[in-house]
């Protein structure tokens, strides 16, 4: 079941074009990672999807309303946590958190007092007295203590420490495990590795690659780390391998998926002393449509 | 120079100016042009001796010298003196804002989002920030006194010679040094912007007020006001420079404690204390109004109270007033008394029209605060929960609906029930308060246009206040020359029945109402199709 979608959504501010043709679809359950580097479109396809932001063209639908005029609606089902949580200096955190839930229409009294207690906030603190990470945990606390369908988290751990991290994590699989969407923007790639189901990664306005991590990973190939007996001088011109480096007497490359029994066979024939294989990683798929563009932004 | 308490204070003196190099050259030019402006305007409505002796005869009453200061020269009104005493004070008050609000700019507006901290990581000294911004503020001040006064004297009009010209200049550009420095040290006290600009404005018109309880009644008490002091320089009139040069001294006094406070506390933190914070919000807080009325809630009873007050300083000078004009008899010819009212009941509408406008501000302020949360980011939080931004917008025009008749009631009654405190003859409370409210659907129409701005033009939500500075000055000076009828026309607060000279116009108040509700309602369309963001 869809519980987000956007087809062809564009978001024009005179004339520089933030979205160009921005397709994504969250289903039911789904962890939805949406990276990309600073600038790249992200926080503008979020504020659409909330119906702050008007789009030029293009639809946006969430629980099949439509995002603009249906926003009141939709966001009694939303959870949302900003990546720059700004917050009223002259209110207290607890008083912030009670009167987000309350926006929303929705009241858990334990779910809120034991997420406190896990994100280790002072709620009688001034807003005005907390750091980035504090903010983020009000905003946090007051988005997941909510009884929400669809959870819109916009780089929401930028400001935790790695403690904080681990707490948000678990709670974004407790609500995966309960059925909710997600909807995670990032740009900490291990974060959405470790969380996601599927991936889109945006870059000026645009979605360059997006699917299962499965099916992404398919795209950039295997490490492989090999020393072997006998020295390999045609390894370069085997089909499928790409990136060969010498490191500590040994050759590291990467290897197409599709590739990889042939070039495993290739390689056995030169006497294997060690060989060590790692999953590609995102950060990989990531920096190949980045580096070398020079326009992507900074990463 | 201790080079850990003031290294670069230069160089962050020429960044403060380089962020201002727009903002500041507006603020001194539009001294001078209007300083200028009034003076070419007196000449040219009162062309000899005998019509300014005429006016003078006018000014001279107890309700006059609170509003405006105390008249020097009126048994020789020249240009000058009248110059000096009908603009002189204003402006000060004018200049003194000035200072307040580029002070409050540069210390703990920057200090609260966190460029102070990003400044005190460099090779900079723990006071420079504090000292760059006196040290701009004085040099605009100077600049301010210097222009303003060369002006005048350009204007070559007889009796405004170069020393008083000078000395009209340097008493303003000394009120706005000693409050920016008084500003300075506020900025101290408090841990926020909004509660040191907050404080600084209070002194402000705290200051106003004391010198027209002191004005009126007692010289003494005129001296706890440095408003008090600039005006007994008696520019243009025996020209006495040391009330300025203790202005002055006073600024600088006050710089010093500012920097003293500055370097015994830690950035970010305030001497004022701060109360321990609540764990669960009020019921009162959990809604979109509720939220919109506790971010204004201390904003809001401060002017409630100031405007209260006031109301009733204007009041305790009717008392002076009915006495004075039973003694001279001039009075009884030059104002010639309508048919059934007392003198005193005269002068109801001009006091009303400045207080109506003075009680406007923290109307629009109310509204405008829709658009400050806008441009926070904060209002997201609110838009992207199950709000509609009509309940959103509709929350903060609720309160500033609401201002409007509390501020407007207050100001009315303080005068009202003060004035019938102190006459002997009693004074009509029930009428004062109908011609404060004959001022409501004015202040609304005003409401109108802002939310108008808010919905189609939001960021040029600042005009509100030019427009607002506008009907003040025509028609604050248009009862004070004249003006053709048309100009007052422009403003909403020319469609007023001034009661009780006037009995109230329905229709023409049911316009008003009538434009401001549409107003509002295109506002509203506007606001729901634009993008939110700034």
């Amino acid at each position: 079941m869809t519980i987000l979608k956007t087809t062809g959504l564009s978001k024009k501010f005179g004339d520089f074009a933030a979205l160009d043709g921005v397709d994504i679809e969250v289903g039911k359950g789904e962890v939805y990672g949406f990276i990309g580097p600073n600038g790249a479109g992200k926080s503008t396809t979020i504020r659409v999807l909330l119906g702050i932001l008007k789009a030029t063209e293009g639809q946006a639908t969430i629980f099949g309303k439509d995002v603009w005029k249906d926003a009141v609606d939709i966001h009694k089902r939303v959870a949302y946590v900003p990546g720059d949580v700004n917050l009223w200096p002259n209110l207290t955190g607890g008083e912030v958190i009670d009167l987000f839930i309350k926006l929303r229409g929705g009241n858990n009294k334990s779910r809120r007092e034991e997420l406190i207690r896990r994100f280790d906030l002072d709620p009688s603190k001034k807003c005005r007295t907390y750091s980035k990470g504090n903010r983020q945990k009000v905003a946090l606390v007051a988005a997941l203590s909510s009884d929400a369908d669809l959870y819109i988290l916009d780089e929401p751990t930028s400001g935790l420490d790695p403690l904080m991290e681990r707490v948000f994590q678990e709670c974004v699989r407790e609500a995966k495990a309960e059925g909710k969407s997600i909807l995670l923007s990032s740009h900490i790639l291990s974060e959405v590795e470790q969380l996601c189901d599927k991936v889109a990664i945006i870059r000026q306005g645009k979605i360059i690659e997006k699917g299962t991590l499965k099916e992404l990973r398919h795209l950039t190939g295997t490490m492989l780390l090999v020393e072997t007996k006998e020295p390999m001088p045609n390894l370069a011109e085997v089909k499928g391998v790409r990136g060969i480096e010498q490191k500590d007497g040994a050759l590291s490359f990467q290897v197409d998926q599709e590739e990889l029994d042939h070039v495993v066979r290739y390689v056995s024939g030169f006497g294997i002393i060690r060989m060590e294989s790692a999953p590609p990683t995102l950060e990989e798929l990531f920096m190949r449509h980045y580096e070398g563009t020079g326009t992507g932004g900074a990463v | 120079m201790d080079n850990q308490l003031f290294s670069g204070t230069g160089s962050l003196s020429r960044f403060i100016l380089r962020r201002d190099r727009i903002r500041i050259p507006i603020w001194i030019l539009s001294f001078v042009l209007a300083t200028v402006a009034t003076a070419v305007a007196f000449i040219g409505l009162y062309e000899n001796a005998q019509e300014r002796q005429a006016i003078a005869a006018t000014m001279e009453n107890p309700a006059m010298t609170a509003m405006v200061g105390p008249g020097y020269g009126l048994a020789n009104y020249t240009s000058g003196a009248m110059m000096a005493h009908q603009m002189l004070l204003m402006t000060a008050v004018v200049v003194g804002l000035m200072s307040v609000l580029l002070v409050i700019r540069h210390t703990r507006t920057d200090e609260e989002e966190g460029r102070i901290e990003m400044v005190r990581s460099l090779p900079v000294g723990r006071l420079s920030n504090v000292a760059a911004t006196l040290l701009v503020l004085f040099l605009v001040n100077i600049v301010l006194a210097i222009l303003t006064g060369i002006s005048l004297y350009a204007l070559n009009i007889e009796s405004m010679e170069l020393e008083g010209s000078l000395l009209y200049g340097a008493a303003l550009g000394a009120t706005g040094m000693v409050f920016a420095s008084l500003t300075a040290v506020c900025a101290q006290l408090s841990h926020n912007a909004r509660s040191a600009m907050g404080l600084s404005i209070g002194i402000l018109l705290l200051a106003y007020i004391v010198r027209a309880i002191g004005d009126v009644g007692s010289e003494a008490v005129a001296w706890l006001s440095p408003l008090g002091w600039i005006v007994r320089s008696e520019v243009y009139v025996n020209n006495i420079w040391w009330p300025v040069l203790m202005t002055v001294g006073a600024a600088v006094i006050l710089g010093a404690l500012a920097m003293y406070l500055n370097s015994i506390r830690d950035l970010g933190a305030g001497f004022l204390p701060a109360r321990a914070g609540k764990t669960h919000a009020s019921p009162l807080l959990l809604s979109p109004f509720g939220l919109a009325f506790r971010l204004q809630r201390t904003g809001f009873i401060a002017w409630a109270i100031s405007m209260y007050v006031l109301g009733a300083s204007y009041g305790s000078v009717m008392g002076d007033m009915e006495s004075f004009f039973a003694d001279v008899d001039l009075m009884q010819d030059l104002l010639v008394p309508m048919e059934g009212f007392s003198l005193v009941e005269q002068f109801v509408p001009t006091l009303m029209a400045v207080m109506a406008i003075i009680a406007t501000i923290p109307v629009l302020m109310a509204i405008l605060k829709a658009r400050g949360e806008e441009k926070n980011d904060r209002i997201e939080h609110v838009l992207g929960r199950a709000v509609s931004r009509n309940r959103l917008l509709g929350s903060y025009l609720l309160i500033s609906l609401i201002a409007s008749f509390v501020m407007i009631s207050l100001a009315g009654l303080g005068l009202g029930t003060v004035a019938d405190a102190v006459m002997e003859e009693g004074f009509d409370t029930a009428m004062a308060y109908q011609a404060a409210l004959a001022y409501l659907p004015a202040v609304w129409a005003m409401i109108g246009v802002t939310v108008l701005l808010i919905g189609w033009l939001p960021k040029l939500t600042g005009f509100i206040w030019l427009y607002l500075s506008f009907s003040f000055f025509v028609i604050y000076l248009g009862s004070l020359f004249q003006l053709p009828e048309w100009v007052e026309k422009i403003t909403p607060f020319g469609y007023v029945s001034a009661i009780p000279l006037e009995e109230f116009d329905w229709l023409q108040a049911t316009v008003l109402t009538a434009v401001a509700i549409g107003l509002i309602v295109i506002g509203f369309v506007g606001y729901n199709k634009r993008d939110i963001g700034s």
